[in-house]
């Protein structure tokens, strides 16, 4: 069962106790100026963001199929069953090609470090392993951020928008976006206005890349063929030439 | 024993500054990682070291597989005179590629990471593969122009024995890896600015490979015949450069019908940079392409030289807007190489062409027979024509 994350932005007081919970989960600091800080980054990795009135979120989305998984040379990201994409830091080479690819620009990276790490949220992958919820969910006060399985926080969030239309957005981000992901969204307005990307493909990424890659072994054993040939053809007329004695 | 200082020469005073400067660059780089050395950031993960050092790098030894293919698998042996110089600067290349690499990789001791921990779906996964083997193969192809400086007749035998397959086998690697580095960026149609960002990039990036190939080849060929006060193989790199129009037309033609499909021009009327970056690139393309169909400009060596330039360039241009400029927008920044960074690859590029001038001057890589042929064909005035076969 694939567990996902709703977090409700109608709902949301932005107290930040999101921000500190995550901090104490990865050992990180926190402080006022760490709080006010409203990117995430390598030492920070969920935000509350303020939008005029209103509050968002920013945490790794963990798509359903994630980019970052796919183009990840040595397999450092798993998207696991359980929901959240995980990261292997000792088997990441640092090409960071995983927050180029990124279309919600998550992957973030300890650049000042002598042996750089990438990070990024993981939905707790190891609270939930234990059937725990996210850190982040069990310190909202309000409920705005909830765990619970995919399709069960969608029918949820469905209900809500029914039983108060008025209140929301009747859409919920999450749902297709990059083919869907592990975190969804509720918000009262359109959700450009809370700084969610609108701009991204409703197709999973990998797939952009893969439909070049897995002509692979056809691109490999039809040039082999044709090369092989061409050389066979054009090293036989010279053959020929040598043996009619006409110097080439 | 007298000691002799080397000559001062202007060349050499910009060379050791050049070195110097990679040098403290690299200082900064070790100590102080990518934060103190290079200007990239979250958003913005890749740099001058990714869009110039290995893409560029990569186009640029382009010329060792597109003149094998035309030597020894077409078997058009006009060109046998500047194959191997084309090997040579491959064999660098790639090296040079690797260092590049090292000083991007946030973690160089790992580079071997990906022989032993696979991903198959991603592409970088699969241009580092290629890149393995094909600097195997490259080696190899390299290695009897050592061999023959030392005379070992024997292992030069064994190597023209496995030549064949030897060959083929690069140009499919070749052909992957080409290909593959605009595959790269085939997973950010969100941040890729749309004059740029296309399904065809494998293919756009393959041809153009050939075609850098060539020039490069016409580039070299030109420079060391100056260095070395060798004849120039005029006749054979006009007719390479008639081999280049072609080449260049046909990339020029697809890049058109792209964008004619995907129905992008009205982006040519916004007056933002990416457009006139694209103009700068594009006139770069089609103005050597105009010129080479003229027998006066293939035949000047000047001239000839002037055109190999611009492709050149044309597609440095290319890779850096793919790889950098082209995303700026898409990724809400703005990204301006740190002097380090610029110093890091001007080293490198500047110990390629030192490294490739001292193998050329001891190692026979302009061979004797060289002149034989550009003799045989120096008489008929205009190059002969591409016969195949
Ligand atoms: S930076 Fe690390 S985790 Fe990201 S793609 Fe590269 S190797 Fe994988």
């Amino acid at each position: 069962m694939s567990k996902a994350i709703l977090y409700d932005s109608t709902l949301c007081i932005g107290c930040k106790s999101c921000e500190g919970a995550c901090a104490e989960r990865w050992g990180l600091p926190y402080n006022d100026k760490i709080a006010a800080e409203e990117n995430i980054s390598a030492h920070k990795l969920t935000t509350v963001e303020t939008h005029g009135d209103r509050f968002s979120r920013r945490l790794c989305m963990n798509c359903q199929q994630p980019a970052c998984v796919s183009v990840c040379p040595v397999g450092a990201l798993q998207k696991t069953s359980l929901g959240p994409v995980t990261y292997d830091q000792e088997k990441c080479m640092g090409c960071r090609y995983c927050m180029q690819a990124c279309p919600f620009q998550v992957p973030s990276y300890e650049w000042e470090a002598r042996l750089p790490r990438m990070r990024k949220c993981n939905m707790c992958y190891e609270r939930q392993v234990e059937g725990k919820v996210t850190a982040c969910s069990e310190a909202c006060p309000v409920g705005a951020t909830k765990t619970g399985n995919r399709d069960e926080l969608i029918a949820e969030a469905q209900q809500r928008i029914n039983d108060n239309p008025s209140q929301y957005n009747p859409k919920i981000y999450g749902i297709k976006e990059v083919g869907g992901t592990s975190v969804l969204f509720l918000s009262a307005v359109p959700f450009a206005q809370i700084g969610l990307r609108t701009n991204v493909p409703l197709e999973p990424l990998p797939d952009t890349t893969w439909r070049v890659l897995e002509l692979l072994p056809d691109v490999v054993s039809t040039g082999a063929v044709l090369l092989g040939g061409i050389w066979w053809v054009s090293n036989r007329r010279s053959e020929v030439e040598k043996a009619e004695g006409k110097r080439k | 024993m007298t000691l002799r200082m080397p000559k001062l020469t202007v060349w050499r005073v910009i060379f050791a500054a050049i070195m110097l400067a990679g040098l403290y660059a690299t200082y900064l780089r070790v100590f102080y990682g990518l934060g103190g050395s290079t200007n990239l950031s979250d958003k913005f993960p890749w740099g001058l070291w990714i869009g110039f050092d290995v893409m560029c790098g990569v186009a640029l030894a382009a010329g060792g597989f597109t003149l094998v293919a035309i030597v020894h698998i077409f078997n058009i042996r006009t060109y046998h005179p500047v194959l191997r110089p084309a090997i040579l600067t491959a064999f660098l290349g790639y090296q040079l590629v690797v260092v590049g690499l090292l000083f991007d990789l946030g973690r160089p001791d790992r580079l071997w990471h990906p022989l032993v921990m696979w991903n198959p779906h991603s592409v970088m996964f699969e241009v580092a593969w290629c890149v393995t083997l094909y600097s195997i193969v490259l080696f190899l192809e390299f290695l009897p122009m050592v061999f023959e400086r030392f005379g070992f007749h024997r292992p030069l035998a064994w190597i023209h024995k496995i030549s064949v397959p030897l060959m083929i086998l690069g140009v499919l690697l070749s052909t992957l890896h080409q290909s593959s580095l605009g595959t790269l960026f085939l997973i950010v149609p969100e941040k890729e600015y749309p004059l740029w960002y296309t399904p065809l990039l494998p293919l756009l990036f393959y041809v153009s490979a050939i075609a850098v190939g060539l020039a490069m080849t016409i580039f070299e060929s030109w420079h060391s015949s100056r260095a070395f006060g060798r004849a120039l193989e005029l006749p054979l790199l006009a007719s390479l450069g008639r081999v280049l129009a072609v080449v260049m037309s046909v990339y020029l033609w697809i890049r058109f019908l792209d964008m004619a499909h995907r129905g992008v021009f009205g982006l040519l009327k916004i007056p933002r940079i990416e457009t006139w970056l694209f103009f700068l690139e594009i006139g770069l393309m089609v103005v050597p392409t105009i010129l080479l169909y003229r027998a006066k400009v293939r035949m000047r060596p000047g001239a000839l030289y002037s055109c190999a330039v611009m492709v050149v360039f044309s597609f440095i241009a290319n890779r850096l807007n793919v790889g950098i400029t082209g995303l700026e927008a898409g990724s809400g920044v703005h990204y301006i190489p740190k002097w380090s960074e610029a110093a890091v690859t001007l080293a490198i590029v500047a110990a390629g062409f030192a490294i490739f001038r001292v193998f050329a001057h001891y190692f026979p890589v302009f061979e004797a027979h060289s002149h034989e042929s550009s003799h045989e064909t120096a008489d008929s005035k205009e190059e002969d024509p591409v016969a195949v076969g």
